[in-house]
């Protein structure tokens, strides 16, 4: 080790440069890859007898919860005891956040309390951005409103890249469908699959569509380099017709305002990921949802629990991309030449 | 200023062939025996050791390659996260002697993070230590057991261990340190 010589491009490749993590977008391929591979180690890491190496001894990981969660928090506090480092949870309808005190306010409070990683959701798309503003640490985003859910979008690619022949989604056709609208895990997804090169449709009613189609068309026109373009469609059997992958979105009752569905009945009826609908796909392909679901309406219990369904892999996974990420990111604190703010 | 050649090839080669019969002699054997590189370099060496053992004892001990980077002790120090680089132990490590292979011991720190690695996937029976290079500066109470050559240096030089596996040459040569080592080859 003590030779600090030559370093084969094998290896070399990229070192991580982000400060914070709000959303893939400002991620390039070849660190999404240093993303992946850190995530093999880190899943060497959890098959161990002891599943707990002493990377971030000492640091501090605080989780600012404004919005209701179990996996995404637990699988933050379970990444951050993993890597030995100390955890604070924070819930906020036991906090001061209920007297009132401002997002800006509380992140300033957890700083001089100690914390170092700060990983927030909010129902606010763009709250994380507000707090990596004031926070002198690192933010990693846990879901902000419609806007992003970056570690989401990551172990939903880990998952899609160990289960699909070679490892590569390159031309695999990856349908997500369900409540696109209000989906940050589909807002993240769209720039991890169409950089990952994936042949990716979004499906749902024209209501919970809206805005995307003029998405796809500025996509499909080049206007994002290194992105491939996607596709739009209400047609369900369009959609899932030789899948590779078919991820079903949760219908989130709490965003819906106005008519947007006339019932979850009819919405299942035309919409659910059932046997029939899945057969449609892949023999051998895979279906997946980021949970928590309404089984019953956006995917038909027995496909929730057939052969097929990685879901618990996403979970499982899920813990290993977070250790991933806040390793990652508890080293890009002194990235000074070139450090990029988010 | 240039680099000094303190190694050839052949002379790699012997030190290897002589470690090879050092380690089965301490040990009377090969039975228990397993070798484990320490990435990068350790873990072709861990390999030649063995190949070097199957020749002259007719039975192959297992190798396994350990990542100390998650261990490490300076990570809040480094500018960026080193890249890690895999660890397999394909065997199982109770009441084996298990001897870890690494290129150059310099401060100890590297040896150390290995046995808390080590020690957290199973008890072996004894942990010994082989190095090509051992230069000094010690840092922590480690030393090693088998040494393919002392090198007396200073703390301003650097030792460059080159392997056929990784660097296309075998060569172990000496500068002097002209720019801030990259995160990788802080651990000494």
């Amino acid at each position: 080790m003590a030779t600090a010589a030559s370093t084969p491009a094998a290896t070399s490749s990229v070192a991580w440069r982000h400060r914070h993590l709000i959303d893939v977008d400002v991620v390039t391929w070849p660190e999404i890859e240093l993303i992946m591979r850190t995530t093999d180690e880190m899943k060497g890491v959890l098959a161990r007898p002891i599943r707990r190496v002493p990377a971030l001894n000492g640091r501090r990981v605080m989780t600012l919860f404004y919005e209701a969660s179990t996996r995404t928090r637990v699988s933050f506090e379970t990444a951050a005891r993993n890597l030995s480092a100390d955890v604070v949870s924070i819930a906020t309808a036991t906090s001061s956040v209920t007297k009132g005190e401002s997002l800006v306010d509380t992140v300033r409070t957890l700083e001089a309390l100690g914390a170092e990683i700060l990983v927030m959701r909010h129902a606010v798309s763009g709250a994380p951005y507000l707090a990596a503003e004031v926070f002198g640490g690192h933010v990693l985003n846990g879901g902000d409103g419609w806007h992003a859910h970056p570690t989401q979008a990551l172990l939903d690619l880990y998952t899609m890249r160990e289960h699909l022949p070679g490892g590569n989604l390159r031309g695999r056709k990856v349908a997500i469908v369900g409540d696109i609208l209000h989906s940050r895990v589909a807002r993240s997804n769209i720039w991890t699959l169409t950089a990952a090169g994936a042949d990716l449709w979004l499906c749902g009613p024209a209501t919970l569509l809206r805005g995307m189609d003029r998405w796809a068309t500025a996509w499909g026109s080049g206007a994002i380099p290194g992105h491939g373009r996607f596709n739009v469609t209400t047609d369900i059997e369009a959609a899932l017709r030789d899948a590779d992958v078919v991820m079903g979105l949760r219908i989130q009752r709490e965003r819906m305002q106005g008519a947007l569905l006339p019932s979850l009945r009819e919405y299942a009826a035309r919409f659910q990921l059932n046997a029939e609908r899945v057969s449609l796909a892949r023999p051998e392909a895979i279906v997946m949802h980021p949970g928590p679901m309404n089984e019953g309406v956006e995917i038909a219990p027995d496909v929730a629990a057939s052969g097929r369904s990685v879901i618990t892999d996403q979970v499982a996974n899920g813990v290993a991309v977070r250790m991933a990420l806040l390793y990652l990111l508890a080293g890009a604190h002194e990235a000074a030449p070139g450090e990029i703010a988010r | 200023m240039t680099d000094r050649q303190i190694m050839t090839g052949d002379e790699i080669r012997r030190a290897i062939v002589r470690i090879s019969h050092e380690i089965v002699e301490k040990q009377a054997g090969t039975q228990g025996l397993v070798l484990i590189g320490i990435q990068r370099r350790g873990v072709p060496l861990a390999k030649r050791i063995a190949d070097a053992i199957e020749e002259h004892e007719g039975t192959r001990v297992p190798v396994g390659a350990l990542d100390i980077t998650f261990y490490r002790d300076d990570l809040s120090l480094v500018a960026q996260q080193p890249i890690v680089k895999g660890t397999d132990l394909p065997f199982d490590m109770n009441d084996a002697t298990v001897v870890l292979v690494d290129d150059v011991l310099f401060t100890g720190r590297t040896i150390r993070c290995a046995m808390d690695a080590l020690i957290d996937f199973g008890r072996p029976r004894a942990i010994r230590l082989a190095v090509l290079i051992d230069r000094g500066h010690r840092e922590l109470p480690i030393r090693a057991d088998h040494v393919g050559k002392n090198v007396p240096t200073s703390r301003e030089e650097i030792v460059r261990v080159h392997v056929a596996e990784i660097d296309g040459s075998d060569e172990v040569s000496i500068g002097r340190l002209l720019r801030v080592p990259e995160a990788g080859g802080a651990a000494g």
